[in-house]
């Protein structure tokens, strides 16, 4: 797999770190009503079978954090961009 | 028909020409009382415990490809008991007691090896966290060692011992854990389960679950559907697909992780062996080949193949641990899908959703687990109840804050 980055370019996938799932919204809320939510987002997951919005950390290049589109069955990668354009966009 | 001495010596006098199937290939019949989804190691060994301890007949084992062509044929047959944490160790040591008696209670070699798993450790931290280890083992009844880097010298002359930054400085060895021949695992729980009456039926995915009024009723399958009273899932790397299907999300993300084979050599390392300093595991198949493993790929996948730089990241493994490695061939390399859950422990429950039950997120440790597993999720499904060996296994401890995590990585699959 490689990833290509939108400041270092395509680059081996072992210069990142996976995080996941980036479509999960972190609650806002402190709240004890919001512990479904927060139950959610820690523990809970999609586990996609097929395409997936998902961040990587370049930490052995630039050190951005990317969002990939990336199939969890054939491991094609479609688009990269930055996490903070994904969070702008709200796609990639 | 009975396997023994007096059958082998029957059928070589006849030219091995009268041998039967092990299992019949039934069509599935419109209803059951127990359906399983999956014919992997776990689903066959519930049916057969489901059969044979709790004396239900009617269940039939549902699975999407052929027999077994999952985890169960794609690991590294270690097995072991040597967990600390309270609620995983009694049920490791019950799947190793069950080990020890499982050829002769299921008539079938399953060439179960205890020749002893050595974990290393590197350094004086690392010994006194082996030494806790092994002391809440023999809390449980389990039987540890630790040993000094002389006892392993003279167990394995040629591991480089001296290595400038992880120095073998001895290690945690259970005698009793060891290997067993995966495929048999499946092959004799299927054929124990089928000679007690259950269906077994391969080529037959599940497409959908039938649930009224908030209890199952049925599965829609490629090949029909059928009615049950009660279904268990045991669907492995595909368990969040699976229990999709009855609207429920689980704490479960799938990995790929990757085994590798050498080509073969003679007699080399006669026990398991784990390097502490990184993630490697290695033994020697009967046949000669070096098994060994290590880590994840670390990135969510279904693609039962992984990328060089985990195989890489192996080998060096291996490499630090024995110099001579560098030498050997690698053979073949594959990769399974791993139910990673959120605190790298299992769950052997039951559902909100009546006569729905949960068999999953064994991470990378499930095959030792195989019989203990079959054998709590059969008392799962028969009586409707956790077993008090799978009462930690529940899928509400993640809410209720009661993780199981022995590595204490947190809600970071990839990390377990």
């Amino acid at each position: 797999m490689r990833i290509k980055c939108p400041y270092c370019g395509e680059r081996p996938v072992e210069e990142f770190t996976y995080l996941g799932d980036a479509s999960k919204k972190r609650p806002s809320s402190l709240d004890d009503a919001s512990m479904d939510e927060w139950f959610d987002y820690v523990y809970i997951r999609d586990n996609v079978k097929g395409r997936m919005h998902e961040y990587w950390h370049h930490g052995g290049g630039c050190r951005s954090w990317l969002v990939v589109d990336r199939d969890t069955q054939s491991h094609e990668i479609f688009g990269v961009t930055t996490a903070r354009e994904y969070a702008r966009k709200g796609k990639i | 028909m009975r396997y023994s001495i007096f059958s082998l010596a029957r059928n070589a006098l006849s030219g091995h020409k009268h041998w039967q199937p092990a299992w019949r290939q039934p069509d599935p019949k419109p209803e059951y009382d127990i359906v399983i989804v999956g014919g992997g190691g776990h689903g066959l060994a519930t049916a057969y415990y489901l059969a044979k301890e709790h004396g239900l007949k009617n269940i039939a084992v549902l699975e999407k490809s052929w027999l077994g062509s999952g985890n169960i044929g794609r690991n590294t047959t270690i097995i072991r008991s040597n967990y600390m944490l309270p609620g995983n160790n009694p049920f490791y040591e019950w799947s190793m007691k069950l080990w020890e008696g499982l050829e002769q209670d299921f008539n079938f070699n399953a060439m179960v090896s205890q020749r002893g798993v050595l974990n290393l450790f590197h350094s004086d931290p690392q010994r006194d966290g082996f030494a806790r280890r092994g002391n809440a083992m023999r809390i449980d009844g389990v039987d540890a060692e630790l040993i000094d880097r002389e006892d392993v010298r003279a167990m394995y002359p040629f591991f480089d011992f001296d290595n400038a930054r992880f120095p073998i400085k001895g290690g945690l060895l259970q005698r009793r854990g060891g290997t067993v021949r995966h495929d048999a695992v499946a092959w004799g729980y299927a054929r124990g389960a089928d000679t007690r009456g259950v269906d077994i039926i391969q080529n037959c995915a599940v497409t959908g679950i039938r649930i009224e009024n908030g209890k199952v009723v049925g599965v829609d399958t490629t090949r029909g559907a059928i009615k049950c009273k009660k279904l268990g899932l045991a669907a492995a790397g595909n368990s969040s697909e699976v229990a999709g299907m009855a609207g429920m999300k689980l704490p479960i993300e799938s990995h790929v992780l990757q085994a590798f084979v050498s080509e073969g050599l003679k007699p080399y390392i006669d026990g398991v062996v784990t390097f502490g300093a990184g993630h490697f595991y290695v033994s020697q198949s009967d046949k000669g080949g070096l098994v060994f493993g290590g880590d994840l790929d670390g990135y969510n996948s279904y693609a039962r193949r992984g990328n060089l730089p985990a195989m890489e990241h192996v080998i060096e493994g291996g490499v630090a641990m024995i110099p001579a490695l560098s030498r050997v061939k690698v053979l073949r390399s594959w990769g399974g899908i791993m139910d990673m859950s959120m605190d790298g422990s299992p769950i052997i429950d039951k559902t909100n959703i009546e006569g729905l039950y949960l068999n999953c997120g064994w991470c990378y440790g499930g095959f030792k687990a195989t019989p203990a597993s079959g054998w709590c999720f059969a008392w799962t499904i028969a009586k409707d109840e956790a077993h008090k060996l799978n009462s930690a296994y529940r899928l509400d401890r993640f809410r209720r804050g009661m993780m199981i995590d022995e590595k204490g990585q947190g809600a970071q699959p990839n990390l377990h």
